[in-house]
Parts: structure tokens; sequence; C-alpha cells
């Protein structure tokens, strides 16, 4: 599992790349939960687009991040979902609270 | 019914050996030549049942976790994680979609999940003994991809 952080003044691009679980969701949420305090951006962006595999623990992550941020009076913005965690996604109720986005599908 | 081949897996309750147990059942299930979404479909609720051993059944401890997998005739996998954990109360309740007695971090879907993924979970639960959660699906294999 790896995590990279994009931080600008306005908005914070966060990209999950491999599996999300619930040992690695540990990390990701640390390192994600550092960026977000430090400049408290008006938007937040979690990039799934290279996450080859997610269990609920990523359904938690966003929820605590949207807990978060909302917090503050910021969004955060879901994309780059495959079909899959993008149903995931809806199984709870995510779309109410923040803005997901599916991948744009290859050669499309 | 006798399955056609089977294996078994014991594993601690430490949240490294999550990918690991997810892993091993895929594997061993890719004998039924399952399609993608079909093998997403088995490690993630194979994910969610181990996880639930690590976080709820032994929260304050480390213990064993033993996985039972079995191949079956028309294509049936069924997999068997077991706890000698804290047990689960009210399981109809543990079951419910977002119901969660950890809060924060996690989602309360783990059998939401396994219920959308799988053709049947069944939870069987005493306090203070164990859990065992049963999860049954019917792999219609590659050709089914089209």
């Amino acid at each position: 599992m790896a995590i990279k952080i994009i931080s600008s003044s306005a908005r914070i691009s966060i990209y999950l790349n491999g599996e999300i679980d619930h040992h690695n969701a540990a990390v990701i949420r640390y390192e994600a939960d550092e960026a977000i305090q430090a400049s408290m951006p008006k938007t937040v962006r979690i990039d799934f687009s290279n996450v080859s595999f997610m269990d609920s623990s990523g359904i938690g992550f966003v929820m605590g991040r949207f807990r978060l941020v909302n917090g503050y009076g910021g969004k955060v913005e879901v994309v780059g979902l495959s079909e899959r965690l993008y149903s995931m996604m809806k199984l709870a109720g995510l779309e109410k609270l923040v803005k997901l986005e599916k991948k744009q599908e290859k050669g499309k | 019914m006798k399955p056609l081949n089977e294996m078994r897996l014991k594993i601690e309750s430490r949240s490294v050996n999550e990918a690991f147990g997810r892993s091993v059942v895929a594997a061993f299930a890719a004998q039924l030549d399952p399609n993608v979404e079909e093998i997403s479909d088995i490690r993630t609720a194979v994910s969610e049942a181990v996880t639930n051993c690590i976080v709820h059944a032994y929260a304050n401890s480390v213990g064993p976790i033993y996985i039972w997998s079995g191949i079956y005739e028309n294509g049936i996998i069924k997999i068997k994680i077991r706890d000698s954990g804290c047990g689960i109360e009210d399981v109809r309740k543990a079951m419910e979609p977002l119901y969660t007695t950890l809060g924060g971090e996690r989602a309360g879907l783990g059998f939401a999940v396994m219920e959308s993924f799988c053709d049947k979970v069944r939870v069987r639960s005493k306090k203070g003994i164990g859990t065992v959660v049963t999860l049954e699906k019917r792999i219609k294999g590659r050709d089914s991809d089209a």
C-alpha cells in the first residue's frame, strides 16, 4: 500500500495505490489526516484509480475523512472508482455525503 | 455432502495476516476457473470475515483464526472462518448494515459486504465461545464473462 499526497492551499489530492484493508488503512489514515489537519483545505480529493483491492475498510476510510473535513466546512471528492468500488461506496450511502466519480474506462 | 476437495489454514489474528488469509482462499478457489469479479468477491468477503476476527473476536488479544474451504459439485465453494474469541451477543443486530460497536473508522458494513458478494452467509456465535462464519458461492467461471 502506498499513498501520495499533493497539497496546495485550496486542495489536497490523496492518491492511493495497492490494497486497502484494515491493516493498511491505519497507515494511510495517519498520513492523510496529518496533511489535512496541517492545511484544512476546502477540497480533499481521494483518488482510487490505482487501488487493486478494497474491503469495507476503504469505505470506513472515506467516511472518516468525510467527518474530519466536514467538521471544518470542507468537502471530499472520491475519484477513479472502478464499477466495483463505486457500488461498494454506494452500499454505504456515501453518494449522499461525498462526490463519487467513476474511473474513465480505457480506450473510451 | 462430502466436498470434492478441501483445505485448512490456521493463522494468528494479526492484521498483517488479512492479506495472506484472503489470498490463500482465492488461490484455492482458482481451480474453479473463476472470472476476475468472482475472485474479487471471494477475496473481499474473506477479508471482511478475517478482519472481524481481529477487531472484534480477539479485540484485546491475539488468537487463532481457522479457515476451512471446500469445493463441491456445480462450482460451489464453501468457506468457513472460525474463531474462539468473545462471540457475538446479538447476531442479527451485528449483521445490520452500518451497525458497529466500534464507530470511528469502521463502517459497520462487514456482513453487508459478505452478503452482497456471496450467495449465502451464515453466522453462528456463542458468547465467550466464538463465532463461525460460513460463506457459500457458486462460481460460474470465466466462460460467463461475456
